[in-house]
């Protein structure tokens, strides 16, 4: 074989992770992470908020949560069929097995030859052999890329990855190697706003945002505190609680996914929404298609069978409180202005 | 309890608990406390650098063995195959991807325990927020003397996890920490999470099955005190009071049934062991003054930027890219001899010495110091279309990612608003809370404007001085009205920033241009720009234009 994966998932032994449905609150934030997992090309979610909000808790719940992928055995990028292996890979078993949905970590200040992947040097060096060590973007391939503190990434990395994100391939042209390979993948990315903030031209990337806050209702911060001692301290039994939950969750995604492609969008509804974006000055179109997607998706999991005004006004805040245009310098959260304009356009 | 018994309190509950309670952040400088601290724990530990490669924890290909044996080789991290204590050093120094790293092994509940000794003379040098965060407990040895040292047993138990999830908690316990924490003004949800899991290990290692108040204190003091952004509001802060020997909470009344833990009592143990800069940072809204700086300020010089020539390398830093091409060169000649030497391999022999690594040349960051003049004449004349001037160049440093800092002068001195920073909602803040009025200490304001440029300059930015005023300086550097002292003074400064290499630009707000800021700016062999009326718009591009050039 002329690969070899030797990079580790960072995070990946957690052998079970806190389930998804036992987080409290929050609803704004699952309800992001569903939506992509009901219709992936919705694109990423960006979660901005403090410290200690379950931000990577959800992240890595949702690793569990989701419904497994079958890919070929020794495929690099998890292919569903060997087919679409990439031939630099050398596939020749097609048997196939299920793995979880693949949630990969990408460190901040990881380098680029890490996440696009690039020539393996101890190889070539060794044994004089060309190969290829895919990198973080093959590994996440039909899955999730997470992206912790993504507004102090280095900006050549983030263009980079937004730019796979967009275009679903990865291409690697460097040091005589010529390589691609299908790039597919949602990015999660979280951080906190007070440390620096993200371009205006890489938000617009990211599908949805979310903003996130600690509870405030003392209640609802003891029963937080509750499941996680529960989770640390009466595993088994949480876990059973739970993972019932999660089942449903994860069969509420599986029926969401088929009835997505029966669902019909009424010509009202895509008026209503392109209205909305005009009246929000969000540039470009990129607004409305998620928009619309996330809306069917919504409407997916909620088994309705037509979208209607009252799945767009759900989803409104979570699709385009990044994308209006803004001063920079404003620090005035625009979910509310959003939530305005809503009302005003759907009444 | 003093600030030892903290450390060794949370040392041993730490052993007791590493899953949960993941490590703690000391914070001391050298001395004798710090000392004694580490032989608490030598033999038990393995030693971890900041600057470490990355490989070092996760394990990875081992070059050097590879290339001699002909074959891959591996050689073992240390957060795998079980748990392990790590002594981080120098932790203030920690960069972003190796606290990344740790934090993920933390998250993972893989029992790993982490000693952070935080080195950190600011206040803002510390260790990166998110890996803090998961520390339970953050302790201060800072100033302690020998004679604080009390003694100490270097044996700690362990408890069996299973024994600790045995032990009872009551609901009571669990509603007591979180109401505490809220306030006291601590929004982590990890706290109480903390604060909880070292209430069960202290109940653990007093061979308690059920947790009482005695415990929750303990917890309460070690696990909040630190984190605490704020005093509870029955308590004014004069009355902080400094540390006691005695053990309060111990001797009180804490035997007692466990429903009625007084709130006074845990506040009281906190507030014994609350830091004494709580209102410092109280002061800087809830504590995280996270320096806001992204994580440019570092430059590796072998990731990007303009390549420059191979060059032979030492270091195994695992961040560093072989270039194959300056390999091969090197290893060619070698060859035929080499051949000779190892006839059964195949392929180019390499060896060790014959790599290189490939180098960049970057150029920093950027920094802009914005030193604003709202002295009453300036205010008279144009303050806030110099306001609206330096809104517009922030708007555009948002773009370029630049850093900004802002320092205004009037009355008898300077003072910096804000230090280098990214974050442009706080510039814009500060800038508008800005009051004008007061003379014109033009020589102060530059001297400070030279002070933040030269740290900046020192962490690897290129700083670049924006001066903006009406020029008419009349206080001198020793803060005395005397006119002609004051031009001589700025002028002064001036020829020193230009000494120091330092780039700037004077924008005259006056309301025609004086002479002696030209004269200024010819020192400071700056761009002397005159502040076109009521057009900030301009303005921006002028300095665009001379920052360009």
């Amino acid at each position: 074989m002329g690969w070899q994966i030797t990079i580790r998932k960072p995070g990946y032994r957690m052998k079970h992770p806190f389930p998804f449905s036992a987080i409290v609150g929050q609803s704004d934030m699952k309800r992001a992470m569903l939506l992509t997992a009901i219709d992936p090309s919705i694109g990423g979610v960006l979660v901005f908020g403090d410290r200690g909000t379950g931000k990577s808790t959800a992240v890595r719940a949702l690793a569990a949560l989701l419904p497994p992928i079958i890919a070929v055995k020794s495929c690099p990028v998890n292919s569903a069929r060997i087919e679409d292996c990439p031939e630099w890979a050398n596939v020749s078993d097609g048997a196939t097995h299920e793995i979880p949905t693949p949630i990969v970590d990408l460190p901040l200040g990881a380098s680029e030859d890490r996440v696009t992947g690039a020539l393996d040097i101890e190889k070539a060096l060794t044994k004089g052999e060309k190969a290829f060590q895919p990198g973080l973007l093959a590994a996440a391939n039909r899955g999730y890329l997470y992206i912790d503190e993504v507004n102090l990434l280095e900006d050549h990395i983030v263009d980079l990855l937004l730019d796979v994100a967009q275009s679903g391939e990865n291409v690697v042209e460097r040091e005589g190697l010529s390589i691609r390979h299908a790039a597919r993948f949602v990015l999660v990315g979280s951080g906190n706003p007070e440390e620096g903030e993200l371009r205006p031209q890489l938000l617009d990337r990211f599908g949805l945002s979310v903003d996130v806050a600690s509870p405030t209702d003392i209640d609802e911060r003891v029963e937080v505190i509750k499941r996680r001692d529960a989770y640390d301290n009466d595993h088994a039994a949480f876990m059973l609680r739970w993972q019932a939950e999660d089942a449903t969750l994860r069969a509420q995604i599986l029926t969401a996914r088929e009835a997505l492609k029966k669902l019909t969008t009424p010509e009202s509804t895509l008026r209503d929404v392109a209205e909305l974006c005009i009246k929000l000055g969000s540039d470009g179109l990129r607004g409305e298609l998620t928009l619309l997607k996330a809306a069917r998706a919504y409407a997916a999991s909620r088994n309705d069978t037509a979208l209607t005004r009252a799945h767009i006004r759900d989803v409104a805040s979570l699709a385009l409180r990044h994308r209006l245009r803004r001063d920079p310098l404003d620090d005035a959260g625009s979910g509310t202005r959003v939530n305005r304009i809503v009302e005003d356009v759907l009444g | 309890m003093t600030p030892w018994g903290r450390a060794t309190t949370a040392l041993r509950l730490l052993w007791a608990d590493p899953a949960g309670l993941g490590g703690i952040a000391l914070r001391a400088r050298s001395g004798p406390a710090r000392d004694a601290f580490q032989t608490l724990l030598q033999g038990k530990v393995t030693r971890l650098h900041p600057a470490m490669p990355l490989d070092v924890l996760d394990g990875g290909v081992d070059v050097s063995v590879s290339l001699a044996e002909g074959t891959l080789v591996r050689h073992a991290g240390l957060l795998e195959g079980g748990a392990r204590t790590l002594l981080l050093t120098m932790a203030e120094r920690t960069p972003p991807l190796l606290a990344t790293r740790l934090c993920h092994a933390l998250d993972a509940g893989d029992a790993h325990r982490i000693i952070a000794l935080d080195e950190g003379a600011e206040t803002d040098e510390t260790l990166p927020a998110g890996l803090l965060d998961r520390m339970a407990f953050h302790i201060s040895l800072d100033g302690l003397g020998l004679h604080d040292v009390g003694p100490f047993d270097t044996a700690f138990n362990t408890v069996d996890p299973a024994e600790l999830s045995a032990i009872d908690l009551p609901e009571t316990a669990l509603n007591e920490l979180v109401t505490l924490a809220v306030t006291l003004g601590i929004t982590s949800l990890r706290a109480p999470g903390f604060a909880l899991r070292a209430a069960r290990a202290n109940a653990a290692l007093n061979r308690r099955k059920t947790v009482i108040a005695k415990d929750i204190i303990l917890a309460a003091e070690l696990v909040y005190a630190p984190r605490a952004t704020r005093l509870p509001e029955e308590m004014p802060p004069e009355t902080e009071i400094p540390d006691t020997p005695d053990e309060s909470p111990e001797n009180g009344s804490t035997e007692q049934d466990l429903l009625q833990i007084p709130q006074d009592i845990l506040l009281e143990a906190i507030k014994t062991a609350l830091p004494p800069d709580l209102l410092d940072k109280s002061g800087s809204n809830t504590g995280r003054n996270a320096s806001g700086s992204g994580a440019g300020r570092k430059k590796v010089g072998n990731r990007r930027g303009r390549p420059l020539p191979a060059r032979m390398t030492g270091s195994k830093n695992n961040q560093a890219r072989v270039d194959l091409m300056a390999t091969l060169r090197a290893a060619v000649p070698w060859q035929t001899l080499r051949r000779q030497q190892h006839p059964d391999r195949t392929g180019p022999i390499i060896y060790p010495a014959d790599l290189r690594h490939k180098r960049y040349e970057d150029l920093s960051d950027r920094l802009l110091v914005f030193a604003v003049d709202a002295s009453g004449s300036a205010a008279m004349a144009r303050l806030a279309e110099a306001k609206g001037a330096v809104e517009l160049l922030l708007a555009e440093a948002y773009a370029r990612r630049d850093h900004v800092a802002l320092i205004s002068f009037r009355g008898e001195a300077a003072e910096t608003l804000l230090p280098p920073t990214r974050s442009l909602v706080q510039t814009k803040r500060r800038l508008a809370e800005l009051p004008g009025g007061g003379g014109t200490p033009l020589a102060s304001g530059l001297s400070c404007g030279l002070e933040t440029a030269m740290t900046a300059f020192r962490k690897g930015l290129s700083p670049v001085l924006i001066v903006l005023t009406d020029g008419r300086s009349n206080i001198a550097l020793d803060g005395t009205a005397n006119r002609a002292q004051a031009a001589q003074d700025a002028l002064n400064v001036a020829a020193q920033i230009t000494q120091s290499g330092i780039n700037s630009i004077v924008i005259d707000t006056g309301r025609r241009p004086e002479a002696a800021l030209q004269k200024l700016a010819a020192t400071l062999r700056g761009r002397y720009v005159s502040l076109p009326r009521a057009d900030a718009q301009k303005l921006s591009e002028t300095v665009s234009a001379a920052l360009a050039t």
